[in-house]
């Protein structure tokens, strides 16, 4: 079985974005969830029978030949920080991270497949693929749970699909989201409209706002709510449709800022990079926003392409968990806004100033996708 | 913008667009850092793709005993605790609950059947569960009436099956 610190060596590719486009979508995931019949939810259960759950879950999922060589550890056998490490890689949910006795986490040696045992549910599972591919990650995990329901009885109704602790989850029990980095439809203030028409489909958006409408990072989560009444080829053909859209309308807001404001665009990267470059003490959030300048830059010419994913890294070290294993011990938040500066600045040692006379401005597709926006 | 919990500024913002409509949540540092959230934005970046925190809260255990109302057979979960915390104790409580459900479902999804996936196997091993069951009280009432020849040919059909079951649930 792998170790922990094996886990945290080797980041998933899907993390760094390795092998895919992924300059606007990120990632695209996939999370199932389900139940064994004839024993209580892992909220309701007494604690005999969730350790009962586990007992016969996790051999029959450690036991699955894609398991091999993976990572399997029950959550009173982790630090609180090693766990906070694993919600900031995106393995295990902060719910889960909360837990102890009773609940486990098995995780693919690719880190492609992630399972969590005694969550919401006896079982959560994940895919994640970089970029946009909701139907490939759907398929891994499709199979996978294939495997699983071999072994187990499913709690699964006729009428109501897979049953599950939340109604908000019946049915398929599917939830596929994908994480898009936005920054020219927020520099440009289409974001509000963007994200209203994606709202009215039925479909969720989330983001981390501070003052006013910027996102943390330009960061955002489209995902579908509705689990039932729809088939998964429906559900994911209509989200990934929709994000196909949403990462179209960024690509055309990235060309036209560079036609109509090259100076602004320009000054804003540079800006980030002056800052990140020389930084002594900094927060996440302003960290993140301006990582998310230089990713924009990174995509637009100004770095080398590979700047990219050097910021994809930087976003997962620099989180407060990852500062603290790495130091081997728990830091206050001064500590950490030194040490997280000067790893950004090592880090963007090697990075040169952008080449603002380089670039060049890329033909505009006037092939505009129909989301219903002006 | 004040604190949700206490109305002192807030400084950590997370936000969400469900439905077309705007849901936030609002706290002060104190209160990010007593809910368990140290460094907010380094939780917020895992929820975003996780889909945690803002979407469910806290899921700790539900406090026993038991709420008053109508209980689920199977698990003694009962109207009132679906009441209260809109989860379900099992299973079986979607059945035991099944008019609930109705009302609860409505709005929530496209719709209120199931279409996709259904499990291998499991409508049959369902089947073959019922069919036991059937068989069971049919030897009880031949061992009771003294019928120990059809007896002898019921049990003969429940080892069949039984081992048909146990066959199936070992993987290969
Ligand atoms: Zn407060
Ligand atoms: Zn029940």
């Amino acid at each position: 079985m792998m170790r922990f610190s094996t886990l945290l060596k080797h980041p998933a590719d899907w993390m760094t974005g390795k092998g895919a486009d992924n300059a606007v979508v990120l990632t695209s995931r996939i999370r199932l969830a389900r139940n064994l019949a004839g024993v209580p939810f892992p909220g309701w259960a007494r604690k005999e029978q969730r350790q009962q759950v586990l007992e016969e879950l996790r051999p029959t999922i450690e036991g699955l030949s894609c398991m091999r060589d993976g990572f399997s550890k029950t959550l009173d056998s982790l630090s609180s920080v090693q766990k906070q490490v694993m919600v900031e890689r995106h393995l295990i949910s902060r719910e889960h991270a909360a837990r102890g006795e009773g609940s486990a986490a098995i995780i693919e040696r690719r880190q492609e497949v992630a399972v969590m045992l005694n969550e919401e549910d006896h079982l959560r599972m994940q895919a994640i693929r970089p970029g946009l591919d909701l139907s490939s990650a759907y398929e891994m995990l499709d199979a996978f749970d294939n495997e699983v329901a071999e072994a187990v009885e499913y709690a699964f109704d006729p009428e109501l699909g897979y049953l599950t602790t939340c109604p908000t989850n019946l049915g398929t029990g599917l939830r596929a989201s994908a994480m898009l980095h936005l920054p020219a439809l927020v520099i440009s203030d289409q974001i509000g409209q963007v994200l209203q028409a994606v709202g009215k489909i039925g479909l969720a958006v989330r983001g981390i706002f501070g003052e006013g409408t910027e996102s943390l990072g330009n960061l955002f989560q489209i995902s579908n709510q509705s689990t039932l009444g729809e088939s998964e080829a429906t559900i994911l053909r209509r989200l990934e449709r929709v994000i196909a859209q949403v990462a179209k309308h960024e690509r055309n807001a990235r060309e036209k800022l560079l036609e109509d404001d090259p100076d602004m665009v320009c000054d804003k990267v540079g800006r980030a990079y002056g800052v990140l470059r020389h930084a002594w003490i900094i927060e996440s959030k302003e960290a993140l926003n301006h990582l998310s300048l230089i990713r924009l830059g990174g995509d637009l010419g100004f770095f080398p392409e590979e700047s990219v994913l050097m910021c994809d890294e930087l976003l997962m070290e620099i989180q407060p968990a990852h500062l603290q294993i790495q130091n081997g011990k728990k830091l206050g938040a001064e500590e950490r806004d030194g040490i997280r500066a000067e790893i950004i600045r090592s880090r963007l040692q090697t990075l040169e100033a952008p080449d603002i006379h380089t670039i060049k401005k890329q033909e505009g597709d006037d092939d505009s996708p129909d989301l219903g926006i002006a | 913008m004040d604190c949700d919990k206490c109305g002192k500024p807030a400084k950590v913002h997370l936000t969400q667009l469900v439905g077309g409509k705007v849901k936030k949540v609002v706290l002060c540092n104190e209160c990010a850092a007593e809910t368990g959230v140290t460094d907010p934005t380094g939780f917020a970046l895992a929820d975003l793709l996780l889909g945690g925190g803002g979407e469910h809260g806290v899921a700790t255990a539900i406090p026993r005993p038991p709420g008053q109302g109508r209980a689920c057979p199977e698990c003694g979960f009962t109207l009132d605790d679906l009441k209260r915390i809109r989860r379900f104790g099992c299973g079986a409580c979607y059945e035991a609950f099944r008019d609930q459900v109705k009302d609860m479902i409505r709005g929530m999804h496209k719709g209120a059947s199931h279409c996709g996936k259904v499990p291998d196997g499991l409508m049959e091993m369902r089947q073959r569960k019922l069919r036991l069951g059937e068989l069971q009280e049919r030897l009880d009432q031949a061992v009771t009436a003294e019928n120990y020849e059809e007896a002898a040919g019921l049990r003969d059909e429940i080892r069949q099956i039984e081992e048909s079951m146990a066959n199936s649930e070992t993987p290969s």
